[in-house]
């Protein structure tokens, strides 16, 4: 007997309706926004503090500042020393974790339920009066430079990197490396890195996610407290030049001979998140190099021809036109044929589309699959930021379904056309490889 | 949680969470790479690998999709006293994952093509660890830090005994080890527990149990002297390791040694699925004092795993460019002949509490992380031993916590290594700019 390996799913469940997180949105006077959802199911909060401050607001030729900004803010406010902050972390298990990304410096952390009020006051604390006290920015420093030394002895990252400075060039903040050089890195003063603080954090560009066993009005009328008071200016605004797509092939090879696999990176600019085609994008990459273990990308290269441990795409939408990123790490006698594979994939999607079952598939999978991205508290924070930062409504967990549901396998074909081309590829390899076609 | 053991010797566990319409099965095998012998390392890994590739009723171009269709995501892992499998997707697929994992305990295929496949996968997977010097010297250290006990070497394999495995080879190994008596069947989510169990005994009622798996009964004789490696490779940044000998985790100094990790590190959960995602709280860590805030190293942690028999307490720390490794060495010895000399504060001991019983909530967060500590702690020890932690934690004491320092922190029982790096002879990288090529 063979067990059937396609039972129909049941989507329905009536204990636990598609009623959606519903968060509560308050903006205050001084335009901080508050996003606050209430769970039971750890006795802990998420908090997701995120300011539109990210690397695309340094300024140019200082690429870096933010970076070692978020490195120096928690180490000191003008109401508690660097050692006074540590310990109130540390003494309650938290770790707060600073990020930065092109748009966005995010601090979060998740603490215990019966710590959320301090916690949330330290936090306030630190986004809007740190000190950054000259000794504290000296040692970030050293952990900075090491960091970097360490990804240039790195050829993923080296691959990325390369390939986003040559699909966004001229200085484009897409472009840029997020931690800067060590001739910039160095050379930052406290003065650069106060500077950057005051022009660019202000209370109408931060959003205050809460997400936890933390009562709604009460989550609510602390963050007024902590940051109702704050006024500063809004920050001038900081345009992005335009992104030219490739109009020829490229390839650049990073020879690391010290290495032992060689890492690939494959990629286009595609659209911005606001673009109305943004879910045909989204299937199209999850057929392409998503789905299961890398998509058609991973059936092909992984499974097929077992020439590598991991291969997939990633697609990253952003407001401006973000990148469609292949990345694969292979041996480094696989180089030429990994790369032929990945051309032979984009030209098979870009030439003849996907299927109708692959559409299916994808689609199914993605939508089941949000009751399991939205389980946790962090998770639901960080979905809220990203719907709050893209302003795609508070019901947007509910109408995501919806959304993925109308796509068109023509509009899936139409995306891949937009987006993949081999004669317009940026293609870099980093490794212990160096280029036999007579470059 | 209802335990129960099937009569083909099936050990079964079920938690029902109802907080979201969501189930996480995990399937354990007691066997990992401390179970290879010479000439078969990393059989234990490349075995799971095979277990993704079709069985008797799953054809190979449809494992991809069954857990696909209700929105999950599927996994595995190896590592020296287990291998482990997982699914998490929504409630309604639970029939599915536990017929996938059926399927997998008895009927995998092995087609000799898929074999030779997966071995250019592995390997690649093993010159990807390699590109990393940190984890090159962490295998490296392990590995001179055993002498006897086949803990020593890397769960991934040595290179040779990866080129030269055969297809029996791997055959043998699936055969031997998966067995229902030698495996755990982990469910949490949204079930019904009575319900659930039906459908386990329905998938897995009729699979014969085997013999009991052979086991390597090596005991690593105690350390006598400390022990030094160094690498030297092309790099640009300097690495410094030390690795004691430690406790496994049902000693009675295994708690009381975790506190010390958070006292001198900052604590890290125990869930090797997820811990790692969320960096400890050290700030006010011992070592991260005296190395990262005095500009020595830009990064130190610690890491202390439950395991069946005594593995390693490793400490780690990244130099700061231009700081020589053994001036991260000797300020790393010099805390941790302090804390052995003079244990720690009741103060310490407080925040360590506070810090492990934090990170126990924050890693019980799904009903995946949840099923993976249940099933992890009953492959090395038993279950209870997980829901005992807490309890364990709250009444360790500073002089538990002296005494483990006094035994584990000797320097006769440690190993130090570290990664000096060469300067690069780099090419030059070249640019170009195609119409089109072949």
């Amino acid at each position: 007997m063979r067990p059937t390996v396609s039972d129909k799913p049941q989507t329905s469940d009536s204990r636990f309706p598609q009623r959606g997180l519903n968060p509560q949105r308050t903006v205050l006077d001084n335009g901080v926004t508050l996003l606050v959802k209430q769970t039971t199911t750890t006795p802990a909060v998420a908090i997701n503090l995120a300011m539109r401050a990210g690397s695309a607001c340094d300024p140019a030729g200082a690429e870096g500042t933010t970076w070692l900004l978020s490195r120096v803010i928690d180490r000191g406010t003008a109401n508690r020393s660097a050692a006074e902050i540590a310990e109130e972390l540390d003494s309650r298990g938290i770790t707060l974790n600073i990020t930065v990304t092109r748009h966005l410096f995010s601090l979060v952390c998740t603490c215990l339920a019966e710590d959320f009020e301090p916690v949330l006051s330290l936090l306030g604390d630190i986004v809007m009066s740190p000190v950054l006290p000259e000794p504290e920015i000296a040692t970030r420093k050293g952990e900075v430079v090491t960091a970097i030394r360490q990804d240039e002895d790195n050829p993923a990252v080296r691959a990325s990197e390369t390939l986003m400075a040559l699909l966004y060039p001229d200085g484009h903040p897409y472009g840029r490396r997020t931690k800067g050089s060590i001739e910039i890195v160095e050379a930052l003063t406290r003065a650069d890195l106060q500077r950057q603080h005051a022009a660019r954090f202000a209370p109408g560009e931060l959003t205050a996610v809460l997400v936890g066993d933390v009562d709604r009005t009460r989550a609510k009328e602390m963050a007024a407290r902590v940051f109702g008071g704050w006024r500063t200016p809004p920050p001038s605004s900081t345009p992005l030049p335009p992104v030219r797509p490739a109009t020829v092939r490229r390839r650049v090879v990073i020879p690391m001979m010290n290495k032992s696999q060689a890492d690939i990176a494959y990629g286009f600019t595609t659209i911005t998140r606001r673009d109305p085609d943004y879910y045909a994008f989204w299937l199209m990459n999850n057929v392409f190099g998503q789905y299961a273990l890398g998509g058609r990308l991973g059936d092909n290269i992984r499974e097929r021809q077992g020439m590598a441990y991991y291969v997939s795409s990633a697609l990253d939408a952003n407001v401006a036109e973000g990148p469609l990123v292949v990345r694969a790490g292979v041996s480094p006698a696989n180089v030429d044929r990994a790369v032929a594979s990945i051309d032979e994939e984009v030209t098979s999607l870009f030439a003849g589309g996907a299927t109708q079952k692959e559409l299916d598939d994808s689609r199914r999978y993605l939508i089941g699959s949000i009751p399991r991205a939205l389980e946790t508290n962090a998770a639901i924070a960080n979905f809220l930021q990203t719907e709050e930062f893209f302003e795609l409504g508070l019901d947007y967990d509910a109408r995501l379904p919806d959304l993925l549901g109308a796509v068109t396998l023509d509009e899936v074909n139409a995306a891949a056309r937009r987006a993949l081309d081999p004669d317009r590829a940026t293609v870099v390899i980093a490794g212990p490889y160096e280029d036999k076609q007579g470059g | 949680m209802r335990a129960t053991t099937l009569d083909n010797g099936l050990k079964v566990l079920i938690q029902e969470e109802h907080t979201a319409p969501l189930a996480s099965v995990w399937c354990w095998y007691k066997v990992g790479s401390k179970d290879e012998r010479p000439g078969l390392t990393g059989v234990s890994h490349w075995v799971e690998h095979m277990n993704f590739k079709g069985t008797e009723n799953i054809p190979r171009d449809q494992v991809k999709g069954i857990i696909e269709q209700y929105g999950g995501s599927w996994n595995g892992y190896t590592w020296i006293d287990q291998t482990t499998y997982l699914e998490t997707a929504t409630r309604d697929a639970l029939d599915r994952m536990l017929f996938i994992e059926s399927e997998r305990m008895a009927r995998c295929l092995y087609h000799p093509d898929d074999c030779e496949s997966e071995r250019t996968v592995i390997i690649s997977e093993l010159q990807g660890g390699e590109n990393d010097p940190d984890q090159f010297l962490d295998q490296e250290l392990t590995a001179t830090a055993f002498k006897a006990h086949p803990y020593r070497h890397p769960t991934i394999g040595w290179l040779p005994d990866l080129q030269s495995m055969t297809r029996d080879d791997l055959y043998g190994y699936y055969r031997r080890y998966y067995v229902p008596n030698n495996a755990t069947l982990v469910i949490v989510g949204d079930v019904d527990t009575d319900e659930a169990l039906k459908r386990v005994e329905r998938h897995f009622g009729a699979i014969q149990p085997g013999p009991e798996p052979e086991r390597i009964r090596t005991i690593e004789p105690e350390q006598t002297g400390e022990r030094r490696l160094r690498i030297q490779k092309p790099g640009t940044t300097t690495y410094l390791k030390v690795a004691y000998h430690a406790p496994s985790a049902t000693d009675p100094q295994f708690v009381p040694l975790l506190v010390l990790d958070a006292v001198l590190t900052g604590a890290k959960g125990l869930n090797l699925w997820s811990s790692f995602r969320l960096p400890p709280p050290q700030r006010s860590a011992r070592l991260y004092r005296a190395l990262v805030e005095r500009g020595l190293a830009s990064s130190v942690s610690g890491s202390l795993l439950p395991t069946a028999q005594p593995f390693l307490y490793t400490l780690s720390a990244t130099a700061t460019d231009g700081t020589p490794a053994l001036a991260v060495g000797e300020a790393m010895f010099e805390e941790l002949d302090r804390v052995r000399r003079d244990g720690i504060s009741e103060a310490e001991l407080v925040k360590a509490k506070s810090q492990l019983r934090a990170r126990l909530v924050f890693d019980n967060d799904s009903v995946t992380n949840i099923a993976h500590q249940l099933g992890y702690f009953e492959t090395i020890a038993s279950a209870d031993l997980f829901t005992a932690l807490s309890a364990r934690i709250a009444a360790a004491t500073v002089e538990e916590a002296g005494a483990a320092a006094e035994a584990v922190f000797r320097p006769s029982n440690r190993t130090l290594g570290w990664f000096e790096p060469l300067e690069i002879r780099s090419a030059k990288s070249e640019v170009r700019s195609l119409k089109s090529e072949v």
